[in-house]
């Protein structure tokens, strides 16, 4: 951490360093077109590097700790800070999030009017990468909410069929959620205040440490939160804007939508669900839990109902998230990380299949299944990648769905029995729709102009490359996405067990050895004792700090037991 | 023969502390003169506007002046005292008519409107509008209410030539004189029950008395807050809003959204937050249950219309009511809030109606939303304005239009009126419905699309005159408010020190 400090404001560059290039890019002359594409990606190439860098010098064992934090005064006069940090939870998302936005920039260029749509592209990476660092509820609020303007652009602007519907239905549906999540972040900044008697302020880390509502008041806002984290994941019943937009959004926008919009929803549901409100979050598990399964059943039902393959990858996109959902919400180490890790994965294999699904698209012009058949023959590549990515998505093993769905059913098995079992059949379901739609694309008779499909070429094997590479990896061998998840993920389980009475972690009574080796590894690491190695704390002290920490919180006096706490510069 | 005898005792007057309510009438009275007197020839709807800006300019300058001063200014024995939110709302109100007037020579010149007279009253208006913010008694504030009022009465119906704009003036008029009917019987009423009309003295009354037998007190509240209702458009008093503010002169309705909801808002924070602070008590839920009503109506009713001037109306009374959250929190959070809001909004609705006003052709008869189509592809720096004002409005981060909804939000949560604050923002919602059907028609309607419409309909050429052009003034007008906009939103400490201060934070 003592070389964060070389470079303190890293973070604060890497969300404003394509804001800043969105911005340049429409002052670009209109007569170069053609350089569009190529600053779009220079400006993309900017946080990615920045990414790179800061993965090299993360702590990964001190993973529980807010790294390169940052504060600066935004709003003196309401409490708003401009708080950055990352921790390991953040930081996959965040390398995830650089890795595919420049991906997608060369991947799949814009079809018209190149100038907004790069400057868009760039103003959504913007956003998420802000919604992903922020440690200030409301600079979080500021960057969750401004996202939707971007994709709505890109969904109206760039989309098919009735794109102006669908964008609409995305913004409006989002807002909503996000409006009584406001509510509940200023109604929780003021609550805290009154109760610690300090000044407002909205910093996360200070109100989460703390601990300080009533425990009715802080389901309530809870739920607020839940709202709108349930719309942006979506869960269940809030999910009907999900297929609509991603069927009538351009390659590039499902894509990122899949990939790392969704994932603020869940991201959400770990820092300002589990993080912020423990108690209400156990309280709410069998609720959420619920949600999820019950996601993951019609999200699988309705894909294999589908006669869009788009709108099949959109449906495949519902049940996937239920997934990472229960497995948040079974609140045990093995649930939580491999919910963080479908996170990453998620984004790996939908993000890929909305590629190949856009290829297959601009080859014949139509998503429909029954119009497709017998791709195979002329398009054998494109049908092997796409056989890859789709096992993927099933969750085969060997590759990376494997890893993470394992986790979180382990995870849910240990907290909700009978829910895991539902879920598992999701995973049998996933099988039936994707393995039947693929049979359908590729297999079988050519029938028509199907016969004329071009093979990938070479600038879409190289944009897929990545992506199967990051399947096989992450598949074969998941341990240095883990390493790095985990002592995030055992801080959160510490604080909810610190702030819950009488909550223990869900595990097994009896631990049978798991085959995988990291599984293995986690278990002899854990021992017998969870206290034991569990102390990181999630603050932004050193680990020392621990023990000290959790003593604070029983005092009640959160407020200046955060001050004395060491931020972070070593 | 006794009082030609004794020397007449006049009250003291700090006319420094009067030069904001001096400047913009003594500039009213000159226009009118000088363009009786002076020949035909050397008029022009040019010089009308600068001599309007630089009144308005002058009052701001005055305000600014009187803003350094640590103690308030009094004038007329504390009938009118200039403290620091009289002097935020002046500024706005000042401001606004700056802004409008900028617009105003090319409009004039499209709309064959006449500009010495439009000049002439808006300055009037502002005059007795900022009268209202600076009053201490119940009688001035009626004085100025009533300047401000019957001003805006012949301003709307300014377009003779337009149907919709006599019926709106009428409309206006009959209303506004109701509601000012109920005003003075309210003052009347709350003369009865404290024997003052002074504000500072029916505080001081409730703080020294409890009134065994409240009813005059309630009932005369009431007819304040009736009266006010009607000023601000608040539901369910808001009947004249629409009709008004679409058949008005679109610079006008500029000038209502703005500076008029100003000097309502200040009246009702003077009256309420300010004099009748003990009684909030019985005042709050109905302020409660006006805001929940405005806020219904202004964002449903924007989202059923399908012209883009009406849309922009229910707009305007759907912030009314986020700003009678601000006022029924009824604390100095909530009044900072207030005047944050009302700044903020002033801004983004001059800009929205100016650019409206430019694109509307020459009798501001082209204000239909699909006339609007097509706009991001043929003028897309002005599609870009109007999305960032209509963003704003809809309460998008990175606008002033998030920093005046949160502050509003806030004072509600510290006034614990979370209910409120969810009713407030779930309607944001349903009005930015309303504001995204006029991005999509601006960017993702092709022309095409317009233009088999019109066939459908037989009307020719209905759709927007890209070709149209905006004027230096309304460029000039647009460019001030998206920066406001844009820069408050992203830097709000800069609004925000001023309007705490100024809310007495």
């Amino acid at each position: 951490m003592t070389e964060a400090a070389a470079f303190p404001a890293a973070l604060t560059v890497l969300v404003l360093a394509p804001a800043a290039g969105a911005v340049l890019l429409m002052l670009m002359p209109r007569s170069r077109p053609d350089l569009l594409k190529p600053a779009a990606l220079a400006v993309a190439a900017v946080p990615a590097a920045l990414t790179i860098w800061i993965v090299g010098e993360f702590d990964a064992a001190a993973g529980a700790t807010f790294q390169f934090w940052q504060r600066y005064e935004w709003i003196a006069g309401w409490g708003v800070s401009w708080q950055t940090g990352i921790d390991g939870l953040s930081l996959v998302l965040v390398a995830m999030t650089v890795l595919i936005f420049p991906l997608v920039i060369v991947g799949v260029g814009a079809e018209h009017s190149p100038k907004p749509y790069y400057a868009w592209m760039l103003l959504l990476e913007a956003g998420c990468l802000g919604s992903f660092v922020a440690l200030d509820l409301l600079m979080f609020f500021v960057f969750f909410e401004i996202v939707l303007v971007p994709m709505y652009f890109l969904i109206g602007g760039w989309g098919h069929g009735r794109r102006a519907y669908a964008a609409t239905k995305f913004f409006l549906f989002t807002m909503f959620g996000s409006a009584v999540m406001l509510v509940a972040i200023v109604s929780l900044a003021f609550l805290h205040a009154s109760a610690s008697g300090g000044a407002v302020t909205f910093d996360l880390i200070s109100i989460a440490e703390s601990q300080l509502l009533a425990v009715d008041t802080a389901r309530w806002l809870f739920l607020a939160f839940a709202l709108a984290f349930a719309v942006k994941v979506p869960l269940f019943p809030l999910h009907t804007w999900l297929p609509d937009a991603h069927t009538n959004a351009p390659t590039a926008g499902s894509v990122i939508l899949a990939a790392v919009l969704l994932k603020l929803g869940t991201y959400g549901l770990v820092r300002f669900g589990l993080y912020l409100f423990p108690e209400a979050s156990v309280h709410f598990a069998p609720l959420m839990v619920t949600l999820g399964v019950i996601g993951i059943i019609y999200g699988a039902v309705a894909a294999a109902m589908q006669s869009d393959l788009k709108r099949l990858v959109a449906y495949s996109s519902v049940a996937h998230l239920g997934f990472i959902v229960i497995g948040v919400f079974a609140i045990n180490s093995e649930g939580l990380t491999g919910g963080v890790l479908q996170m990453v994965n998620h984004g790996v294999s939908t993000g890929a299949l909305f590629l190949l699904v856009g290829m297959i698209y601009e080859r014949r012009r139509t998503r429909e299944i029954s119009e497709l058949g017998g791709l195979q023959k002329p398009a054998p590549l494109l049908a092997a990648v796409f056989m890859v990515v789709m096992l993927s998505s099933i969750g085969l093993p060997g590759l990376n769905g494997f890893v993470g769905e394992l986790l979180v059913l382990l995870g849910a098995f240990n907290a909700h029995r009978w829910w895991a079992v539902a879920a598992a059949s999701g995973v049998i379901l996933a099988a039936v729709y994707l393995l039947w739609a693929y049979q359908r694309v590729f297999h079988g008779p050519v029938s028509g102009d199907n016969a004329q499909t071009p093979d990938l070429r070479w600038r879409e094997g190289l944009l897929l490359a990545p992506f199967v590479a990051a399947i096989v990896f992450m598949g074969v061998y998941p341990k240095p996405v883990i390493e790095r998840i985990e002592p995030a993920v055992d801080a959160v389980i510490v604080h909810v067990q610190d702030n819950v009475a009488g909550f223990s972690e869900p595990v097994a009574e009896s631990r049978t050895p798991v085959s995988l080796d990291d599984l293995a590894r986690a278990d002899a690491e854990r021992g017998d004792g969870h206290d034991h190695d569990h102390d990181g704390g999630h603050g932004h002290g050193d680990d020392e700090h621990g023990d000290d920490e959790h003593d604070d919180h029983g005092a009640g006096d959160g407020h200046d037991s955060h001050d004395d706490h060491d931020h972070g510069d070593g | 023969m006794i009082l030609a005898q004794l020397p007449v005792q006049t009250p003291d007057i700090d006319w420094t502390g009067l030069l904001p309510v001096l400047f913009p009438a003594g500039g009213a009275l000159l226009l009118l003169m000088l363009r009786s007197l002076l020949p035909s020839r050397m008029a022009s709807p040019l010089l009308d506007a600068a001599w309007t800006v630089a009144a308005a300019v002058a009052g701001i300058v005055a305000v600014v002046v009187l803003w350094q001063r640590d103690t308030a200014t009094e004038a007329f024995a504390g009938q009118l005292v200039m403290d620091r939110t009289a002097l935020f709302v002046a500024a706005v109100i000042l401001g606004s008519v700056a802004l409008v007037a900028l617009a105003l020579p090319r409009y004039c010149e499209r709309a064959g409107a006449a500009s010495a007279e439009l000049c002439v009253l808006m300055l009037l208006a502002a005059a007795g509008a900022v009268t209202m913010g600076a009053a201490a008694d119940l009688i001035v504030l009626f004085l100025g209410l009533e300047t401000m009022s019957i001003a805006a009465y012949v301003m709307t119906a300014l377009n003779l030539r337009r149907l919709e704009s006599l019926e709106a003036g009428l409309k206006y008029f009959v209303l506004g004189a109701f509601s000012t009917a109920f005003l003075l019987f309210g003052i009347a009423l709350i003369y009865g029950a404290t024997g003052t009309t002074s504000l500072d003295g029916i505080g001081d009354f409730l703080a020294d008395f409890i009134l065994l037998r409240d009813a005059m007190l309630l009932a005369g509240t009431a007819m304040l807050l009736v009266g006010l209702g009607f000023k601000v458009a608040a539901a369910p008093f808001h009947a004249w809003a629409p009709d008004a503010y679409s058949g008005a002169p679109t610079p006008v309705t500029a000038f209502m959204a703005s500076a008029v909801k100003a000097a309502g808002f200040a009246a009702l924070i003077k009256v309420f937050v300010e004099a009748l602070s003990l009684r909030a008590d019985d005042w709050r839920p109905a302020v409660f249950a006006l805001a929940c009503a405005t806020l219904a109506v202004g964002s449903l009713g924007a989202a059923a219309q399908s012209d883009v001037k009406r849309i922009l109306a229910y707009s305007s009374i759907s912030h009314a009511g986020f700003i009678l959250v601000g006022v029924q929190a009824a604390n100095d959070s909530g009044v900072s809030a207030v005047l944050f809001y009302l700044a903020a909004y002033a801004v983004i609705a001059i800009g929205s109606f100016t650019l409206l006003a430019a694109l509307s052709g020459p009798g501001d008869d082209r204000t239909a939303l699909d006339s609007l189509a097509g706009l991001g592809a043929a003028r897309p720096v002005l599609a870009l304005g109007l999305t960032v004002l209509l963003l704003a409005q809809a309460g998008v981060p990175f606008t002033s239009g998030f920093a005046a909804k949160f502050s509003v939000i806030a004072a509600a949560a510290e006034a614990r009126s979370y209910w409120l604050a969810v009713v407030a923002m779930v309607s944001a919602v349903v009005a930015a419905f309303a504001y995204l059907r006029i991005v999509v028609v601006m960017y993702f309607r092709d022309k095409g699309d317009v233009a088999a419409a019109e066939d459908a309909a037989g009307v020719a050429g209905a759709s927007a005159a890209p070709e149209t052009a905006v004027g230096l003034g309304a460029a000039a007008v647009l460019l001030v408010a998206v920066l406001f906009t844009v820069v408050v939103g992203v830097v709000p400490g800069i609004l925000e020190s001023v309007s705490a201060t100024a809310g007495g934070l």
